[in-house]
């Protein structure tokens, strides 16, 4: 029976694994920090308006200091001159911590293939889901937060997945 | 097509100045242009732009000169707005000029070897920065021009003879819009002194231009001012449509007109839902936001995209309006005017509305010109400079609407201007569609716009067409022009240099939120802390138009 199944009667003890109650509660309560910087920001705003509305998906707390959050979304083009930036706050985050890259320019720097803008995020810091789009649609952002909770659910998260990245401003 | 005015490098100085006393005191842009690689050999490699509108705001001219080294006098003690625009230009082209205040990179950050914008920089050629500049000696000399001396410890303020506190705002902060940071030194919580740094979203668009045809262009002015991608792509395809010297059918200068005036009210809304919520009125956001949705809905429909449109095309756009796009719009213009309605209820007469906008962040209208700032901004200084009433184009001058107009430039000016806009430009867009003209939407000129599908699919001449117009892109004939409409933050303008090609030899964006947030730093000096996060809401400063 799953944790969060409505049928359960009152006074009941639950055997599990940790794992699966830990990945419950993860999934239910993921805080996202919006690293926005261009036209991928503005449907951000769509994505946490009322049409969308991202608190639907428990994900509503959107927190703009990265020591309160454990999902980066990163929406809009990143700059070389934005990287140490970018940087710093992924590493402020504390684990566990997650990273989607929202639209073309953070995934792979987009049509800008230039003297400026770096050719992806994942450049410097490790990225869990990319989301393509320019701009994403909302819905497109939310299916990436819906995949996310399925694989916290399901247990595939994986503490140790990001220990070989060594981006390029490591040890600068 | 207007020439442009040569003058030699010897006597640009004075040239300026005399033209400066004539009336030609508000400075549109600066910028330089590398002739290196030009089809037709010109005097030297290097040339400087100026482009200067009078103060009856009917006229611009643009004047050029040709550098015989790299090194000119600054003009930023007659124009505020000149400072920034002159770091831009010893930026992206290496070109030094004397007596500036504070000449250092402004769009590309400091570890950066090279000026990108010459034609021997390489365009893939990335540079990784590894440390942020800290400011710390622009903001020792701001300081030490307010008579506030501190002493510097290894790289960091120490002891200053007033007790301050310094502080960044941004970059990384919704209110920064993520890419604008202020480096502000605190008195309690008054500022004392702040510096701006912009650059983080400088995406290279004008390099990007040069290597791609002109309707390749437009997605890439979409992404201008993101908020309101259309106006972006008319201003520019304006530009080059003035280049070809072709004018478009009525039907689609009216739909251009009705399409630009949605555009406006979009863009405002987000300005407007944003500033609120700045002033921690969140309920604003949701009413503001709804009839946005439902403007992206209407586009989508039309253009296939919600927020980045590219519905412009060279000659004309995309497709027609749709059947029943009418009984659309007034549907959304219902919904646009509930909305406004509903969140003027709740700010119109509220007392902390008015205590925390008015007389807060305020510019008079002699620093907002010397600034060069425009649109919404400027009018709210009281300045009434509206290109679609002073120098129209598309037929607005049939149209009936009021330019709206503030009278001291606060916040609170800056947010009125905006939901006055918002009816004129609906007054606007009724009028519009009550006379809509039949006919294409395209001109007919094979050398220009796309032939029928049917066409290329059936004939040689067409499928030829369809390759080379796309394959080559639009030619352009060789010339410097500059031409500009009223966006939705105000003028918005493109310098271009055909060399005959398909491909623009140059491109520069002439752009609003360039040189209002030229203008914030002083504008925040002497303010509360909290105010200067309203004052840089109020300005409506898009980065990717800032930056580019």
């Amino acid at each position: 029976m799953a944790l969060n199944s409505q049928t359960l009667p009152i006074e009941t003890a639950i055997t599990t694994r940790l794992d699966e109650a830990i990945g419950w509660a993860r999934e239910s309560s993921l805080w996202p920090m919006i690293f926005g910087t261009a036209c991928c920001a503005i449907e951000f705003m769509s994505v946490a308006a009322s049409k969308y509305d991202i608190s639907r998906f428990g994900a509503e707390v959107v927190r703009f200091s990265p020591r309160q959050a454990d999902l980066l979304i990163v929406a809009g083009t990143v700059t070389y001159k934005q990287g140490p930036i970018l940087k710093q706050i992924y590493d402020q985050m504390s684990e566990p911590k997650w990273v989607v890259s929202m639209g073309v320019c953070a995934c792979s720097g987009g049509f800008y293939d230039n003297y400026t803008t770096m050719q992806g995020i994942d450049q410097i810091i490790p990225v869990d889901l990319y989301v393509g789009g320019c701009p994403p649609r909302p819905e497109a952002l939310l299916d990436a937060l819906l995949s996310l909770q399925k694989d916290l659910r399901t247990n595939k998260y994986n503490s140790q997945r990001h220990k070989d990245f060594k981006g390029e401003l490591d040890n600068a | 097509m207007l020439e442009n005015i040569i003058v030699s490098s010897a006597e640009i100085h004075s040239f300026i100045k005399d033209k400066y006393m004539d009336g030609f005191n508000y400075l549109l842009d600066i910028t330089a242009i590398d002739y290196t690689e030009y089809a037709h050999v010109q005097e030297q490699d290097f040339a400087l732009v100026y482009v200067i509108r009078h103060e009856s705001f009917k006229e611009h001219i643009v004047i050029k000169t040709y550098l015989d080294d790299l090194i000119t006098d600054s003009i930023s003690y007659l124009f505020k707005g000149a400072n920034w625009l002159e770091r831009e230009v010893y930026d992206q082209y290496g070109i030094i000029f004397n007596h500036h205040p504070n000449l250092r990179r402004v769009l590309n950050h400091k570890e950066f070897i090279g000026h990108p914008l010459r034609k021997s920089y390489p365009i893939t050629k990335g540079q990784f920065l590894r440390e942020v500049d800290d400011l710390i000696d622009e903001m020792n000399n701001r300081l030490l021009s307010k008579d506030v001396v501190c002493k510097l410890d290894s790289g960091d303020f120490s002891e200053c003879n007033k007790d301050l506190m310094f502080l960044n705002l941004g970059p990384s902060h919704p209110a920064s819009h993520g890419t604008i940071r202020t480096y502000v030194a605190l008195d309690g919580e008054t500022i004392e002194a702040a510096v701006s740094e912009i650059g983080y979203l400088h995406r290279g668009f004008e390099k990007s231009c040069e290597n791609h045809t002109y309707n390749q262009i437009v997605p890439y002015t979409d992404r201008l001012n993101y908020c309101s991608a259309i106006s972006n792509n008319i201003a520019f395809v304006k530009t080059v449509e003035d280049m070809l010297g072709v004018t478009l059918s009525e039907r689609a200068q009216a739909i251009r007109v009705m399409l630009l005036e949605l555009s406006r009210i979009e863009d405002h809304i987000v300005c407007l839902a944003a500033v609120l919520v700045d002033m921690g009125g969140l309920t604003n956001y949701w009413y503001m936001y709804n009839p946005r949705e439902d403007i992206y809905d209407l586009l989508s429909k039309l253009t296939g995209a919600r927020l980045t449109n590219s519905f412009m095309r060279v000659g004309g756009m995309a497709n027609d309006l749709y059947d029943g796009f009418e009984l659309d719009l007034k549907e959304v213009i219902k919904k646009i005017q509930y909305g406004v309605e509903q969140t003027l209820s709740l700010i119109k007469h509220n007392r902390i509305f008015h205590d925390r906008t008015q007389n807060v962040g305020v510019i008079s209208a002699e620093d907002a010109i010397s600034y060069a700032m425009t649109g919404p901004n400027l009018r709210a200084s009281g300045v009434t400079f509206d290109m679609r009433k002073d120098t129209p184009y598309y037929g607005y001058e049939k149209y009936e609407f009021d330019v709206i107009v503030g009278s001291v430039g606060d916040v609170y000016d800056r947010v009125m201007v905006r939901f006055g806009e918002i009816d004129e430009s609906i007054k606007i867009m009724e009028q519009v569609m009550q006379n809509l003209p039949e006919g294409e939407v395209n001109i007919k000129d094979a050398s220009i716009t796309l032939p029928s599908k049917e066409a290329v699919y059936s004939t040689i001449e067409g499928a030829m067409n369809q390759f080379k117009l796309t394959y080559e892109g639009v030619k352009v004939p060789a010339g410097e022009y500059y031409g500009s409409i009223e966006a939705t933050n105000g003028e918005l303008g493109f310098f271009i240099v055909s060399d005959g090609s398909g491909t623009p030899y140059k491109v520069k964006v002439k752009a609003p939120s360039f040189t209002a947030m030229s203008a914030y730093p002083e504008m925040i000096e002497g303010s509360q802390l909290a105010d200067a996060i309203l004052t840089l809401g109020s300005l409506n400063i898009i980065a990717g138009e800032m930056d580019r």
